[in-house]
């Protein structure tokens, strides 16, 4: 077997046997749980609707489950292991002092329900995260009800409609680019709209005659990542914004690449209207292995209104009050949002600074280009335009020279020490790897991990079988997914009736 | 602070390499005129000590230290401390959507393990990866029924989480369903049996908002004689001793899964659980984890069905989701396998004991009535001669969070005090608790 010979974590997960369920570990009169005794009479209250028995969950001692949930913990990787460079997701280091903010009793132990009065703390903290946001981005005001990006989307999408209603007709059509994120276009959908797709140019950005072509009155906005989802920063999106501002459409901005920008240029100076930030990505709040997030909407001026709520507002008096937006949407969260997320965001806000949210940018971008430039020779560059936080190479050369493909590339990279970068996306590039090394990765594993992809085109030109095996040194390789999808097993329970 | 690794030096090197001569270059082809010229109005960097002052002032300026009698869906659960230790492992915490499976197996077993105990709580053999939170999983349901059955209209009872209505609402404006609210009568839903109308789902609370049990027969009968989905929101808790949504004959059963593992964490992060029948499968929203063989037959997780999801299927997905709330899954998933069969049960019971011994208590104080007549679990409506509003800012000078004020959501129940009560409350505190209200009311 080859030895990858890069750090401590090329090898971060060990392999072998798979780890036994908890049903396997469950066995009838175990336990891990303790409670007082009543200490009130018991009574026969006799209450409908009981059930003859307690649910089916496993019966597993403390100790084993604690040893389960560990060795589980061993067959994941994070970015506390490695670099994680999977694009468009921004996995940078998580500060742990943000985890230590979330955790303290003042704020994770308040029921949502305590009165403003008694809450005064976590207000302040959500009025400053508003106004540092706001600053950033170029709005006015947001909420942070959103309790994710695609939240978020669907809100932004929701002012929109309220926006147009208001004006009488809330239109049809909602433009997005052929590159977009996913969750555009199903979001378009949930919120009652068309998705009409517009295609990129040549330099990978929007086609502004597409654009004009299918721009019209019935369009209700255009919903746009800057940088795109290629990493390059959209030239014309101050002619965007303008063809959608005169048919009286609203822009929105995608935050999912704002760390690239954030001090740099601001969505509201490029003609944004609404703008949904992720917490999760650019302020650093851990991902959690899939959320929870945290979606902010900021607005201009004119959008407050619209605006989730309620939202915790100044009064004269200094006291924070909640307030609910003239023409609220209404709630899209069934408390505050993801509070304790936006404290960790706030925590790290306050930490960096003005001069520390620039250098993310800054340093994002440098990490990138420096990528860029190191694979570029090997893994070809479809777009001419210099990169900004992340790029878009193609292995599509190496899959002719060798049958390699992205997906191989991506597999092989774990072996390496590194998590897998983000592949066939978007899907305007054949055979994409989109490659978002972040701010918080050190010039020398960036170079590790531009080396670790060389070899790997190496390995692919010597010995691409081994490739198609990769990868070799993870608890499991190359699993069915095709089997998975035709005869589902989602829980224990249809184990059984296999 | 500064959590970039590089030194000055290091970027002078880098931005040689790339023929570059200071950092502002690397954005030299954005067009200028877009570019900030001055220094937003931005905080000043604060050294690590710095930021924890400043955050701990903010947390210290809460009062988070009331004995909490606070519910509507959040509740102040026993969390044992073996669920924060494995919980904030960095490798659940720092890791991405588990869509590299090979280096995600943690992440996946753990997904499958809490949709299978999802499964069991909720007796419905399909469950999810997890929701953002109680309310938007209603939303999600009522989006399956209406997709599941092409209709457009939706009843809701007003004994559903007002929080779990407005949701709904928010988004049935923007899509044009209509939705028809059937009142409660002490306390439990009156179903408009003759109501016109082609529903396509059902949704009720079980309990309800108010604490009390509704009738699941009544409920599932009159949905599938309706052709509508019968969607049940549960207590997961209050699972561990009432019947099953599944054995009920739900179609779609949502939580609000706060109670399972997580802080009430001023209401989030939290994680919303859904289940469904074998029947609706293909119709889920959000991540599926499940079990396959790898290229050696291991076996091993993945992320499944994904034909249903966004990033694949685009506006035509079952949802928008993408990032939900893993981390808080995990919480759940420990919890729940730290209580086991027996755990859930005697918590329940214990909540359930100890509310009705608390109902009694307050029965007795004079102008105080409990608010319904029918049977309640954990949870019940007190109606007070005071403004209830008032009556929480009095009891917390006694050191007591009293509920949840109702008159807001139901103006009907002026004097209106939602109380929760769980195993956590000793027989000090529910005594105390009646005193402390006996003596706000006898000083108003």
């Amino acid at each position: 077997m080859r030895d990858p010979g890069a750090r401590a974590s090329s090898t971060p997960l060990v392999g072998g046997s798979a780890e036994p369920t908890l049903r396997d570990l469950s066995a009838p009169g175990r336990q891990a749980w303790s409670l007082p005794d009543l200490d009130v009479p018991r009574r026969n209250l006799d209450l409908p609707e009981m059930a003859d028995a307690p649910p089916a969950l496993p019966e597993v001692a403390e100790r084993d489950l604690v040893a389960h949930f560990t060795r589980l913990a061993h067959r994941n990787f994070g970015v506390d292991l490695g670099a994680y460079p999977l694009g468009s997701c921004t996995m940078k280091y998580n500060p742990k002092v943000c985890d230590w903010a979330a955790e303290l009793p003042g704020f994770r132990d308040l029921h949502p329900s305590a009165p403003a009065q008694l809450t005064q703390g976590i207000l302040e903290a959500v009025v400053e995260a508003e106004r540092i946001l706001c600053e950033l981005t170029g709005m006015s005001r947001a909420s942070f009800q959103p309790p994710a990006g695609a939240a978020g989307e669907l809100t932004g999408l929701l002012i929109m409609r309220a926006y147009h209603q208001e004006k009488g007709h809330p239109r049809h059509k909602v433009v997005i680019p052929d590159a977009s994120h996913g969750t555009n276009p199903a979001s378009v959908t949930l919120a009652g709209y068309e998705a009409v797709s517009v295609p990129s140019n040549a330099k990978g950005m929007v086609d502004i005659d597409a654009l004009r072509a299918v721009v019209d009155e019935d369009t209700a906005g255009l919903m746009l990542t800057n940088p795109n989802t290629l990493g390059l920063f959209e030239e014309d999106i101050e002619v965007i914004a303008q063809i959608i501002h005169e048919v009286d459409g609203l822009v929105y901005y995608d935050g999912a690449n704002l760390n690239a920008i954030l001090g740099v240029v601001r969505p509201g100076d490029m003609g944004f209207d609404i703008v949904h930030s992720n917490l999760h990505k650019t302020f650093a709040t851990p991902h959690g292995g899939g959320g929870p997030g945290s979606g902010p909407v900021a607005v201009v001026e004119r959008l407050i209104q619209y605006l989730p709520g309620p939202i915790p507002t100044p009064a004269g008096d200094g006291a924070i009050v909640w307030e609910q937006p003239a023409a609220s949407i209404g709630r899209v969260h069934g408390n505050h949002g993801n509070m304790l997320v936006v404290v960790r965001a706030l925590t790290y806000m306050l930490a960096l600074g003005g001069p520390g949210l620039e250098r993310v940018a800054q340093r994002s971008v440098l990490n990138a280009r420096y990528l860029e430039h190191l694979v570029g020779k090997e893994y070809a560059i479809p777009y001419t335009a210099p990169c900004m936080h992340e790029f878009v190479a193609s292995a599509e050369n190496l899959k002719k020279e060798t049958g390699i493909r992205a997906m191989d590339v991506a597999k092989a990279l774990p072996d390496y020490g590194f998590h897998a970068p983000t592949v066939y996306f978007p899907l305007v590039v054949d055979e994409a790897l989109m490659l978002e090394p972040t701010e918080t990765e050190s010039p020398e594993t960036v170079e590790a991990l531009a080396k670790a992809l060389l070899e790997i085109a190496d390995v692919a030109r010597q010995d691409p079988e081994y490739l198609h095996d990769a990868p070799h040194h993870t608890p499991v390789s190359r699993l069915d997914d095709a089997g998975a999808a035709r005869s589902p097993v989602l829980t224990w329970f249809m184990e059984d009736s296999q | 602070m500064d959590f970039t690794p590089h030194s000055d030096a290091d970027v002078t090197r880098m931005l040689g390499i790339l023929s570059l001569e200071r950092p502002e270059d690397l954005f030299s082809h954005i067009p200028e005129h877009a570019r900030l010229d001055g220094a937003l109005d931005l905080p000043t960097p604060l050294s690590e000590p710095e930021v924890m002052a400043r955050i701990g002032g903010m947390s210290a300026r809460n009062t988070a230290g009331l004995t909490c009698f606070a519910g509507g869906g959040i509740y102040d659960h026993y969390l044992p401390p073996v669920v924060r230790a494995l919980t904030m492992r960095p490798e659940f915490v720092t890791s991405y959507t588990p869509y590299q499976s090979e280096v995600s197996q943690g992440v996946l077993q753990v997904l499958y393990e809490f949709q299978s105990m999802v499964a069991a709580i909720t007796g419905l053999p399909i469950a999810n990866a997890s929701l953002y939170d109680g309310p938007t999983a209603g939303l999600e349901a009522v989006n399956l029924a209406v997709a599941a059955t092409r209709r457009s209209e939706v009843w809701v009872s007003r004994g559903l989480n007002p929080h779990t209505r407005e949701v709904i609402e928010t988004f049935a404006h923007a899509r044009d369903l209509t939705v028809i609210e059937h009142p409660i009568v002490g306390g439990r839903t009156a179903w408009a049996h003759d109501a016109p109308g082609e529903p396509a789902a059902m949704v009720f609370g079980q309990p309800n908002y108010l604490g009390v049990i509704e009738d699941y027969d009544e409920a599932v009968a009159l949905a599938h004689d309706k052709g509508a989905l019968a969607i049940a929101a549960v207590d997961p808790i209050m699972l561990g001793t009432l019947r099953s949504p599944g054995a009920a004959g739900c179609d779609v059963a949502f939580a609000e899964g706060q109670p399972l593992g997580n802080p009430m964490s001023f209401g989030g992060p939290v994680v919303g659980l859904f289940a469904v029948t074998e029947k609706l499968m293909r119709r889920v929203p959000g991540r599926l984890s499940g079990r396959t063989v790898d290229r050696f037959g291991r076996t091993g997780y993945t992320l499944t069905l994904r034909t249903r999801e966004q990033d694949i299927r685009r506006e035509k997905a079952s949802s928008n989701i993408c990032t939900n709330q893993t981390l808080n899954a995990v919480a759940a998933a420990i919890h729940l396998s730290w209580l086991g069969p027996n755990g859930i049960r005697e918590t329940a019971n214990q909540s359930i004991q100890k509310a009705h011994y608390l109902a009694k208590r307050i029965e007795q104080i004079k102008a105080v009535h409990i608010g319904v007549d029918s049977a309640f679990a954990r949870e019940f409506p007190v109606l007070l001669p005071l403004d209830p509003d008032e009556v929480v800012l009095a009891m917390a000078e006694r050191g007591y969070l009293a509920g949840i004020p109702l008159p807001h959501h139901y103006p009907d129940l002026p004097g209106g005090l939602l109380v929760a009560v769980t195993e956590q409350r000793t027989k000090e505190d529910l005594d105390g608790y009646a005193t402390a209200l006996e003596e706000v009311i006898a000083d108003a």
